[in-house]
């Protein structure tokens, strides 16, 4: 019976890993390194502005000690989502760290790197042709919002992971990509059963997420054969169980049976877990459902929306802390007064946040009413331009501190602050403007690779 | 009575992608997992109603296997990150379910009805 032997570094490229996890993966024989260097979770900033959620010491720590283990033993590394986003920014700067660790070491190999970074005019052409649609939970897509999108993105399946393998490729750097095909794409390509890689892959692209302790900042191995797959901790701290690895399939997902991906949907509704004599688990029944209609894409875009200045302060007066809704609506009024004409006219948006009360649930907190002694105040400005954001702030800052409400005693001032300067300019805030699939894609045109003789 | 919180030895909150949450509860006992599937109170409507979003758009799904019940809905409020937003990652949100009252003797077995709050919506 044939095996493939795959070692996920961690959940996140730059969380770090265990070294000794690392060479024990190495000795039981890994045939491929990979890892996920990125996510929607940090919110939409890092696809909209370039940047990137972790240090770039950090990646190339990372990096670097997988490079010299993959080049060391001949086998391919695989890092998918480049630099948080997985836009042409995020790939060059990873590209960078490459380079860079492949310099230091004097290490030669075949770079292929995938572009995911998708042209406004393709989702606007896609848009006419009515082959757009949203994801649950999302508005349906127009043109004006595609054109005010910053930038757009979509992820990679299998494909060009695949592609990038026949070209000889031996270390892959991938824009946006699923998280699973970074791990599901070489099996695939070597015939195993394409629900049982992409079942395994969802187990390890986490790192030691599915193990106990759990982490995202160690690695797993996973094998698969011909008609299940195992995992297992490489740390000896930490252990899977069936329930582990099955409870680590539904995490962050809405449906814990169906999993779209863009070559077909994964149904783990027949899957079992069972232990292996060996202390890993061992997984079957996972089902790979080809998709009819072609391949789907998910794309996922970030718009500017302004940019944000916030204050934090403290309250300890009860008289305050039963008057917030008074002082906050003073406040609004205050600073729509005092601003200049034109000011109002281009728009800002104030946001008040009583931590204490109800700042995490907003109307949903069903403790409102209970107050402690003291809470903190967060009042956020966003506006058209940095400056307009922190000017509205100022004024809101001012006008909190000095509100008078009925039966004031405090008054010196409503607000505690704990810095000099209070105000905090916090730069670009952006949203999703796009979370949507592109249905009859092309994968071969949308990620592009360049191959590199390093 | 027993609360949900009292229930189970995971209970959290997460998006799953930056529109929608995913609350996932693992029970501590079978027992516990059984009697919240049979009583039915957690149900479209209740979280639904704690969270103010559309009945529709709640799905509700029982892992008889690992004692887990996961709960997805539209993320209440903004998308993650947006202006507005409260909790970028999702990962305080699950706080409207914890102190959801589950009975605890199951009615009479003729009653019984558990495949009727087994609710399973596809996406996409």
């Amino acid at each position: 019976m044939s095996e493939l032997k795959l070692l996920a570094l961690n959940g996140f490229l730059g969380y770090g890993y265990e070294l000794e996890s690392l060479k024990a993966g190495l000795e039981a024989g890994a045939e491929m390194i990979g890892a996920d260097a990125g996510s929607t979770d940090a919110g939409p900033f890092y696809l909209g502005s370039g940047r990137q959620l972790v240090k770039t010491a950090q990646v190339e720590r990372d990096f670097s000690h997988a490079l010299q283990a993959a080049r060391g033993r001949g086998i391919p590394l695989v890092i998918g989502s480049a630099g948080t986003a997985g836009g042409e920014p995020h790939l060059h700067s990873l590209l960078e760290v490459v380079r860079r660790s492949a310099e230091r070491q004097h290490q030669h190999f075949k770079l292929a790197f995938i572009h995911a970074e998708i042209e406004l005019e393709l989702v606007l052409r896609a848009l006419e042709e009515k082959r757009i649609e949203p994801m649950p939970g999302v508005p349906p897509l127009t043109a004006q919002e595609v054109r005010q999108t910053t930038r757009i993105v979509g992820q990679m399946g299998s494909e060009p992971f695949i592609r990038a393998f026949k070209a000889g490729a031996e270390v892959i750097i991938a824009g946006r990509a699923c998280d699973a095909s970074v791990f599901a794409a070489l099996p695939i390509m070597q015939g195993y059963d394409a629900g049982l890689a992409l079942h395994l892959a969802k187990v390890i692209e986490c790192g030691a997420l599915c193990a106990r302790p759990p982490s995202a900042g160690d690695s797993m191995l996973g094998t698969i054969r011909d008609d299940h797959f195992t995992v297992r901790a490489l740390n000896p701290l930490r252990r899977v169980s069936p329930e582990s690895v099955a409870s680590h399939s539904l995490y962050e997902q809405p449906d814990p049976n169906r999993f779209e991906e863009p070559e077909g949907s994964l149904d783990l509704s027949g899957a079992e877990y069972e232990t292996a004599p060996d202390g890993s688990v061992r997984v079957s029944g996972s089902r790979f459902l080809p998709r009819s209609g072609g391949i789907t894409i998910k794309l996922e875009g970030a718009r500017l929306e302004g940019y944000r200045s916030v204050t934090v302060a403290g309250v300890r007066d009860f008289k305050v802390l039963a008057h917030l809704e008074e002082i906050e609506a003073e406040t609004r009024g205050m600073v729509e007064r005092n601003l200049t004409d034109e000011m109002v006219r281009e728009g800002y948006r104030l946001l008040f946040r009583y931590y204490g009360c109800n700042a995490v649930l907003g109307e949903n907190e069903p403790l409102s009413e209970r107050h402690g002694h003291e809470a903190g105040v967060l009042i956020e400005a966003i506006a058209s331009t940095q400056e307009a954001a922190d000017t509205v702030l100022a004024l809101a800052r001012s006008s909190f501190l000095h509100c008078s409400f009925p039966g004031r005693s405090t008054t010196a001032g409503n607000l505690a602050f704990p810095f000099s300067p209070s105000d905090l300019s916090a730069g670009q805030v952006y949203s999703f403007s796009i979370y949507h699939l592109l249905h009859g894609a092309d994968q071969q045109r949308l990620f592009p690779i360049e191959y590199e003789q390093i | 009575m027993k609360q949900l919180a009292e229930l189970t030895e995971v209970f959290r909150s997460k998006n799953a992608g930056p529109f929608l949450l995913t609350v996932d509860m693992v029970f501590a006992e079978t027992s516990g997992y059984e009697a919240v599937k049979r009583s039915g109170v957690l149900n479209r409507e209740t979280v639904a109603e704690r969270y103010r979003v559309d009945a529709q758009q709640v799905q509700i799904h029982y892992v008889d296997g690992i004692r887990t019940v996961k709960v997805t809905l539209p993320r209440p409020g903004a998308a993650s990150g947006a202006p507005g937003d409260r909790d970028v990652y999702g990962a305080q949100q699950h706080g409207p379910l914890l102190d959801l009252e589950i009975p605890d003797e199951p009615p009479p077995r003729s009653e019984s009805k558990s495949q009727n709050n087994t609710e399973k919506r596809r996406n996409l």
